[in-house]
């Protein structure tokens, strides 16, 4: 267990041209932590990774396991332990064979080295299977090979590199409850890249936003969710309406904006916001914090229903308000509404928030 | 509300389920394999690249001097003046060449229709012999159709006693003799890469053809055909590059103003800087295709992805069609086995007993005896297997390491390393023993100072120089279907490059080095194109012994000399056959790491 630092971490591929992969990345991991990388395709998150593997180096930056300086050190000088997205299981080699190797390069005796691989493969429920083959096993029983080869070393970092994406839905969940299990039992400090944000919030202690090569926020899940840095993270994660709006007031931490109707609102907002009366504010209000009422009720935006979409749980609408378009998600939704009917938006100031663009 | 920005409709977009990774860190990775630092490819790579400029692109600058060297450039002004036998003999071999590749394209494009959209009684079994006739050795491969459709051939004479006539019939000789060779050992390359085109091609886009109103022939004209195109044009170059290489057939059918041809007489009258002129002249040519095909295959090709419907082959119902068919197929297997079943027959036959009959008269088994006890005769055998054995260890060792060096890591020049073997393919076999000849008949740095030609060395040397491609192929095609991150994740668990390579990468990339291993190999046991400008007495291989035999009219012992190498080549058909659908570990890897 150790804590990882990346400091000022660019990647430059040399026939990319002059775009960096991987631009000016900050970040302070903690021991024990599950910290993880998210981002859509190409933001640099499995690069970032690679680059804490040690299979590539970076450009300018330091990488530091503690205070050791491994910015340059080849991957197998790590002692890190990765699993991969496609798991690359060694398809030579038994169960057994795949998650030994890394001990029998640590020259780990014979005898030390099968207690710990069964205890490994007990972790992950798979005592018992050390004499199967690779391709007699499923797709989610490969995925535990995986991470017990990789854990059996006891590595100082876990890397995981969207270690999920090839499972079906319902798998997906269960594994991911049982890594973060795993990963609390082993009190490993774990670096994980993820595309999909509900996996992203479900497992981690904090969070790393990327998109093109940069840190967007860096944050505990509520806090990114609740309080998104700026438009990319409130649009990325989870869905959000981001209204841009003119600013009537800007306090130190709150910025008054005007709606359509006429009405003020006052919506909490980061230090050092910058906004000045006069100036354009961006609001991140989520659908389902917006309230659902009648046309007819003071206060409210009026707007034209022009998308119900009913999902089972909840109803997904999109409301036509002065000729921009609104979404919503109610869990309660007025018998018989219908599409082109008047609706009434209550908006909640004290959950919206001012993001930067 | 205008100051509202519009938000997509997220409620109706789908989430992201894949992340393909950008091109570059795809492209990139291959700086992963093996990167301690910055420099540790070149330290690879150094070694390689010398022993391929010492050996494959050195002699070629080497040979270019040669025919230089004493008469300045006058030795190529008789290929653009005049009307001498070197202007002559580049437009032979151009105009068999371009012939080669019309019948070719007929002949496999036609083979591949059949067999793999029809079904029809027979069809299994001529699929299964379809590629016997080109895995014959080049030499007794044009032996044996010289032994059936020259003018002394079976089936000319059979005819003639068959009507009675004075003279025999159809027979097949000077060019047309060459044509008909090339047409039975090329057509493969159409036929390969049409079926594998045929069966890469998702059915439902021709069904959508038909769906929207096309007939059968607008199908063809607007569908099919684009579409097969790129297959084509490939396989007609390869028809074209290996005709103007070919020197066997004209050889045996008397086709002296070849190229290939020309280089062999001026080589054996003396004239090493002619010789040198016309190698030159055609390596120019082969290598002016070898950059064609390698600017079009990085072309669109268009194999679809899409698993949908499997190609269906349709059913000859018609009764009559049917036993059509099955004649056809039976008159097609018969065609395709007889240059097999010549040589085996001739094989059993006493020396010197065939003159003008149909089939030998006399049989008897000691050709056989002769090769293997006869210290004289097995001496041949004893040469090619040293030879071939060397050069394939040669060829693996080397080889493997260029295709991983091409394949997985990233250096300046990786380009070059990448043709300098592929130029060791294109360079046609005659040319490769001229460059050596040039090279190496001096002492010469990459010689160790030492003359090779006339001693042993030089011919496992033109043989490695040969094959090398062929166990650089194999190995590179079966390292494409390894995941990097196999070696990236024994890297990650501690393994040092060596240790991750051989014990990851080499083994599982070892059915492919061994399938490519055995084809060089086998390729060596039936060399002679170079062998026969480069051998001596004591270094004569199979395929040179084979040709002195023929010359001194032991026609059956030359047999039995070939039926060995045809016995060899087919073992080790079955054996790679087996290597292919081999291993499971290994086949499995490739499904699933893919």
């Amino acid at each position: 267990m150790i804590d990882v630092t990346l400091e000022s971490v660019s990647k430059r591929f040399a026939r990319a041209g002059d775009t960096a992969a991987v631009d000016d990345v900050d970040i302070r991991i903690a021991a024990g932590e599950f910290f993880t990388l998210l981002g859509p395709s190409g933001c640099g998150k499995t690069t970032t990774l690679r680059m804490v593997a040690g299979f590539y180096f970076p450009t300018s930056g330091r990488i530091r396991f503690g205070d050791e300086d491994v910015t340059h050190r080849p991957p197998n000088k790590r002692d890190t332990g990765m699993v991969f997205q496609n798991y690359a299981l060694f398809p030579h080699m038994t169960v057994a064979q795949n998650v030994a190797y890394g001990l029998k390069i640590r020259k780990v005796g014979r005898a030390e080295s099968k207690r710990r691989v069964e205890e490994a493969l007990g972790q992950v429920h798979l005592a018992g299977y050390g004499d199967r083959r690779i391709d007699q096993l499923s797709g989610g029983q490969q995925q535990r090979v995986a991470l017990a080869r990789a854990l059996v070393i006891r590595p100082r970092t876990l890397l995981l590199d969207e270690p999920l994406s090839n499972l079906d839905a319902k798998l997906r969940e269960e594994t991911r409850v049982e890594i973060r299990r795993i990963q609390k039992e082993s009190g490993t400090t774990a670096i994980y890249v993820t595309h999909d944000q509900a996996e992203a919030m479900a497992m981690s202690d904090r969070i790393a936003v990327m998109e093109s090569g940069r840190v967007q926020q860096i944050g505990a899940p509520q806090e990114i969710y609740h309080r998104p840095a700026n438009a990319f993270v409130a649009r990325f994660i989870g869905r959000s309406n981001v209204l841009s709006l003119p600013v009537a007031a800007a306090g130190p931490q709150t910025v008054t904006v005007a709606l359509p109707g006429g009405d003020q609102l006052t919506v909490a907002a980061p230090a050092e916001h910058g906004l000045a009366e006069n100036g354009t504010a961006l609001v991140s209000v989520r659908p389902e914090h917006i309230g659902l009422t009648s046309a007819t009720e003071a206060g409210a935006l009026s707007g034209r229903v022009s998308e119900l979409e009913f999902t089972g749980m909840s109803t997904n609408l999109l409301v036509d308000v002065a000729g921009e378009p609104v979404q919503v998600t109610a869990i309660d939704v007025p018998a018989g509404l219908a599409v082109g009917d008047q609706v009434g938006l209550r908006l909640p100031g004290e959950r919206m928030w001012v993001v930067r663009p | 509300m205008s100051t509202i920005p519009a938000t997509p409709n997220a409620a109706t977009v789908p989430p992201v389920t894949e992340d393909p990774r950008p091109p570059r860190a795809r492209r990139s990775r291959r700086l992963a394999g093996g990167a301690n630092s910055r420099w540790f490819p070149y330290l690879l790579v150094f070694p390689l690249a010398l022993i391929l400029f010492g050996y494959v692109v050195q002699p070629m600058f080497a040979t270019f001097a040669e025919s230089v060297g004493v008469d300045g450039l006058a030795n190529y002004t008789v290929f653009f003046t005049g009307d001498g036998v070197a202007r002559s003999s580049l437009v032979t071999s151009l105009v068999i060449s371009a012939a080669s590749v019309v019948l070719c394209g007929i002949v496999g494009v036609a083979m591949a229709f059949l067999l793999k959209r029809f079904s029809f009684p027979g069809r299994r079994l001529i699929e299964a012999i379809i590629l016997v006739p080109a895995a014959l050795p080049p030499l007794i491969g044009a032996i044996s159709f010289q032994l059936l459709y020259s003018e002394t051939g079976i089936l000319p004479r059979g005819l003639q006693h068959l009507f009675g006539t004075e003279s025999p019939v159809l027979p097949f000789t000077g060019i047309a003799g060459v044509l008909v060779v090339h047409t039975f050992t090329m057509y493969p390359f159409f036929y390969l890469a049409t079926s594998a085109a045929l069966v890469g091609m998702d059915p439902s886009v021709e069904e959508a053809a038909y769906n929207l109103g096309a007939g059968r022939v607008r199908v063809w004209r607007t569908v099919l055909l684009p579409m097969l195109t790129p297959a084509l044009v490939s396989a007609s170059l390869l028809v074209f590059m290996t005709s103007l290489a070919s020197y066997t057939a004209p050889l045996l059918f008397g086709v002296d103003q070849t190229m290939t041809m020309q280089i062999y007489i001026n080589r054996t009258n003396g004239d090493l800087p002619m010789a040198s002129t016309y190698a030159s002249v055609l390596g120019v040519v082969s290598v002016l295709f070898l950059l064609g095909m390698r600017w079009y295959e990085g072309r669109r090709s268009y194999r679809s992805q899409s698993k949908g419907v499997a190609s269906h082959r349709r059913e000859l119902t018609n009764p009559f069609g049917r036993w059509l068919a099955l004649l056809a197929s039976l008159v097609g297997v018969v065609v395709l086995l007889a240059p097999v079943g010549t040589i085996a027959l001739v094989a059993f036959s006493l020396d010197g007993s065939w003159t003008t009959e149909v089939v030998p008269s006399a049989y008897t088994m000691q050709n056989f005896v002769t090769i293997f006890t006869d210290p004289e005769a097995y001496r041949p055998i004893v040469n090619s297997l040293q030879i071939s054995l060397i050069a394939t260890v040669g060829c693996v060792v080397v080889g493997v390491l260029v295709a991983y060096a091409v394949r997985r890591l990233d250096f300046r020049g990786r380009g070059l390393l990448d043709v300098a073997v592929m130029l060791a393919w294109a360079l046609p076999g005659t040319v490769v023993a001229i460059n050596l000849i040039s090279a190496f008949s001096t002492g010469n740095a990459f010689s160790l100072g030492q003359v090779l030609i006339g001693t042993f060395w030089i011919m496992p040397l033109a043989y490695f120089v040969r094959f090398l491609p062929l166990v650089f192929r194999s190995s590179s095609a079966t390292l494409a279907q390894l995941d990097p991150s196999l070696e990236e994740a024994a890297r990650n668990l501690g393994a040092s490059w060596w240790r991750a390579f051989g014990t990851v990468t080499l083994r599982l990339m070892l059915p492919g080095v061994l399938a490519g291993a055995l084809l060089a190999f086998v390729h060596g046991v039936g060399e002679f194109v170079a062998s026969v400008l480069i051998y001596t007495s004591e270094t004569a291989p199979i395929s040179v012994e084979i040709n002195n035999r023929m010359y001194s009219f032991e026609v059956g012992t030359a047999a039995a000399y070939g039926m060995l190498q045809i016995v060899l080549i087919f073992v080790v058909m079955v054996v790679s056959g087996r290597l292919e659908s081999g291993p499971k570990a290994s086949r499995e890897a490739a499904q699933w790491t893919a």
